[in-house]
């Protein structure tokens, strides 16, 4: 914290761009979740935050710590390819859960699970049944 | 292939990148080989398939295309957010027949799905292929069908298989 003076200008622009843009962007994500109705609405709206959220907070610190000089940005990168690689996983145990449970209930709110059986359509001009 | 070291390069990589997070040091050193030693034994365990990159060199290719995918569908739901419920939006379930087989191009299309604000991964089925994905503001479903076997998957399957 203490060499920030050190910070050129345009690094600071940047790095100020970057930091409110990925923050924001986590915020609205934060807000989507609150303003959606269903579970099937709501599980996009963090999607903000693990997307060009986190990207663009990484990428501030990559430039802020790049134009000082002061370390390598291998941290970035990992925690960058980390969040990208865990939040499919978190992501399918929630919507199987969910879909799961709407099925017990069977108010076909949810494609049925016969829907997966069907032979291969043609691609081009298939329009699957949904519900 | 030695029974102590399954996975020579995992394990060099996991030792490097705890060098890298922590500092140079020789107790790092030691603790951090003994995690790579541990976890590559672990992976061992799952025995998982080898990947096979049959043409990397379109990797840059797939991420920058998923990255402006990204980029673009990140405005699409901030803004679907911001507007509320002024707007009518129908939020769908869309039913996808894919070719793709190889469990790693699989994953890194999940990764791309999950990634993508709009679209979440829901379920698959192996044994048909079908995979059955939600669409927060779903218009056109061929056109989703289209987006996800034309723009991701048959780059994957160049990749991949």
């Amino acid at each position: 914290m203490n060499h920030l003076e050190a910070l050129p200008t345009w690094a600071a622009l940047l790095t100020a761009f970057f930091l409110v843009l990925g923050a924001g962007l986590t915020l609205i994500g934060a807000i989507g979740i609150l303003r959606f109705r269903s579970f099937f609405e709501r599980v996009h709206a963090p999607t903000l935050g693990t997307s060009w959220g986190t990207g663009a907070i990484l990428l501030a610190s990559t430039i802020c710590f790049s134009a000082l000089g002061s370390r390598l940005i291998v941290h970035e990168i990992l925690i960058g390819f980390f969040i990208t690689v865990t939040t499919p996983v978190t992501l399918m145990l929630l919507a199987r859960a969910a879909i799961y449970r709407k099925r017990t209930e069977g108010k076909g709110e949810v494609p049925p699970r016969s829907l997966l059986r069907l032979p291969d359509r043609p691609a081009s001009t298939s329009t699957p049944p949904t519900v | 292939m030695s029974r102590l070291l399954p996975y020579p390069i995992l394990t060099a990589l996991l030792l490097m990148m705890w060098l890298l997070l922590t500092s140079f040091s020789a107790g790092q050193f030691l603790l951090g080989g003994a995690v790579a030693v541990g976890a590559s034994r672990a992976m061992a365990a799952l025995q998982p398939s080898r990947p096979r990159l049959r043409r990397w060199q379109l990797l840059p290719k797939l991420l920058g295309i998923v990255t402006y995918d990204i980029l673009q569908s990140n405005i699409a739901v901030a803004s679907i957010i911001l507007k509320g419920s002024r707007r009518k939006r129908a939020p769908g379930f869309v039913a996808i027949p894919l070719d793709l087989r190889d469990k790693t191009g699989l994953a890194v299309l999940a990764c791309i799905v999950t990634s993508t604000p709009g679209t979440a991964w829901v379920e698959f089925a192996p044994d048909t292929g079908v995979l059955l994905i939600h669409v927060l503001d779903l218009v056109d479903e061929a056109e989703w069908v289209s987006l996800i076997k034309h723009r991701y998957e048959g780059l994957l399957m160049e990749i991949f298989e």
